[in-house]
């Protein structure tokens, strides 16, 4: 790490890549994006590009992971070899395996597991490019995935990050705050239930600054469930669209 | 006891749609007195039951729902069927068979084979098993000709009409036989390719638009349009 300590917030309260202290970086959803998959979205959060894709519920292979008396869910979230400065190595690390859990966890309480025994789930990850935050990205894009694959949902899952940075509590960290700060607390969210799926910390903070970053990461999740929202209906809504193109024909 | 939805509006999963004395009908849940979506689908009130109709749903098999499916496996004592649903589905040689059924004197490929399209009934299904077929009753069995659609399973009700107005008034007006298995495939047979391709666009045009108001005159008229331009030349 550097020796001088970079100041990762100036005077006015900006931050490195220009935003205040309670500003998400800029977001893009996209959903339907792949045919192949039964479901599947796209997600831009700022430098973050990530694809999730969704299939079942269907068959478990092999066989002999099917459990009985609910569904199982299984995610791999993987990282492209070209998504960080230096090359990745394409096999799971450690970190993503860990992760692949964790997101699991998170989307899990959204899910009827109980309906549909003996079959899976399947959620495929892939992160194109990675800047900080792509456990919460990659959350509100599978969540996504899933939902326009058809399977039944309690509720959107959407996930926001926020952290300490410079002694200040911040929202949706990008990389080199996540590097550099001192502490990180990605939150996922189902806000129409009102109830946290994950809930991770990662550094010190103390309990005051916690419940603060807690409440901010939540507040920055109810804005990305808007757009979640936004882009699913708009997939909805082409189609909508496409039929009165074709009605007005039939009227000529 | 509010609703919080108009009529057939789209919704997504997680959208509260009704507070207090509702049930909750297909695709939607109860929790805490409240009411909300499952899926991204169209709402709609009936009675006291909030009812959606999913954009995107797949088939959950039912005792005696007809289906149509495609052979994937010829085994032992019976065929694996592809009904396009979460579970795939047994067909029993002793079903088929009419007579008592040995595995050393039948080869079963040459009554049905991998790849094979049938129309069958689901005879057993539950939580614990994969469904059961039959195709011992009229009109189920194997599918010699014809074309095959899919639709979306949750708008097949939409595609029978109310009392099954609609279906009759495609198959009259084609002269094709149609057969919709509730997984989603229907089997359109009729006497000419033009006949079978009218029935398919009409059961296109209704999966595509089955939330609109009017369907059913708009429906009636593409028909009868169609088949002046037929008679014309």
């Amino acid at each position: 790490m550097n020796d001088k300590p970079i100041k990762l917030i100036d005077k006015k309260g900006i931050r490195l890549d220009g935003r205040k202290a309670d500003e998400l970086r800029p977001l893009k959803l996209q959903v339907g994006v792949l045919s192949n998959a039964d479901g599947s979205a796209y997600i831009e959060h700022g430098k973050n590009k990530i694809l999730a894709a969704a299939f079942g519920p269907r068959e478990m292979h092999p066989k002999h992971l099917a459990l009985a008396d609910r569904m199982v869910l299984r995610c791999r979230y993987h990282m492209a070899p070209f998504s960080v400065q230096e090359r990745k190595s394409p096999a799971p690390s450690r970190r993503e395996v860990e992760l692949s859990k964790v997101i699991r966890e998170a989307l899990e309480p959204a899910l009827f597991l109980e309906l549909y025994p003996r079959t899976g789930v399947d959620v495929f990850i892939e992160v194109l490019q990675a800047d900080g935050g792509t456990r919460c990205a990659s959350i509100t894009a599978a969540a996504l995935a899933i939902a326009d694959a058809g399977v039944p949902m309690r509720d959107l899952v959407v996930a926001c990050a926020a952290g300490k940075v410079d002694d200040k509590v911040v929202l949706d960290l990008h990389d080199e705050e996540d590097k550099l700060g001192a502490a990180d607390v990605p939150v996922a969210y189902m806000p129409s239930l009102d109830a946290i799926t994950l809930l991770q910390m990662d550094g010190i903070l103390t309990p005051n600054e916690f419940q603060q970053a807690v409440e901010i990461a939540m507040s920055g999740c109810k804005k990305i469930y808007e757009m979640q929202k936004e882009a699913l209906k708009t997939k909805y809504m082409v189609v909508k669209d496409i039929e009165e193109k074709e009605e007005e024909e039939v009227e000529e | 006891m509010p609703t919080y939805f108009e009529k057939k509006q789209l919704v997504l999963p997680g959208e509260l749609l009704a507070e207090g004395d509702y049930l909750p009908g297909e695709n939607t849940y109860l929790e805490e007195n409240k009411i909300y979506a499952q899926r991204i689908g169209l709402v709609d009130l009936d009675n006291k039951r909030v009812n959606m109709v999913a954009l995107r749903a797949f088939y959950v098999p039912k005792v005696g729902d007809i289906v149509i499916g495609t052979v994937t496996e010829v085994g032992f004592n019976g065929w694996t069927v592809n009904i396009k649903s979460p579970y795939t589905a047994m067909l029993r040689a002793s079903d088929v068979l009419s007579r008592p059924f040995k595995p050393q004197n039948d080869e079963l490929s040459t009554v049905l084979n991998a790849g094979d399209l049938i129309v069958a009934k689901i005879a057993t299904y539950d939580r614990a098993h994969d469904p059961q077929l039959t195709v011992g009753e009229p009109g189920l069995g194997k599918i010699t000709r014809g074309q095959i659609l899919n639709v979306v399973p949750t708008k097949i009700p939409r595609v029978i009409g109310r009392k099954g107005s609609m279906i009759s008034m495609i198959k009259q007006e084609t002269n094709c036989q149609i057969i919709l298995g509730l997984n989603g495939i229907v089997l359109v047979t009729g006497k000419t390719l033009e006949d079978e391709e009218l029935a398919i666009n009409v059961i296109k045009k209704i999966e595509q638009e089955s939330h609109t108001s009017g369907l059913t005159d708009r429906i009636t008229q593409m028909l009868k349009e169609n088949k002046v331009n037929v008679e014309e030349p």
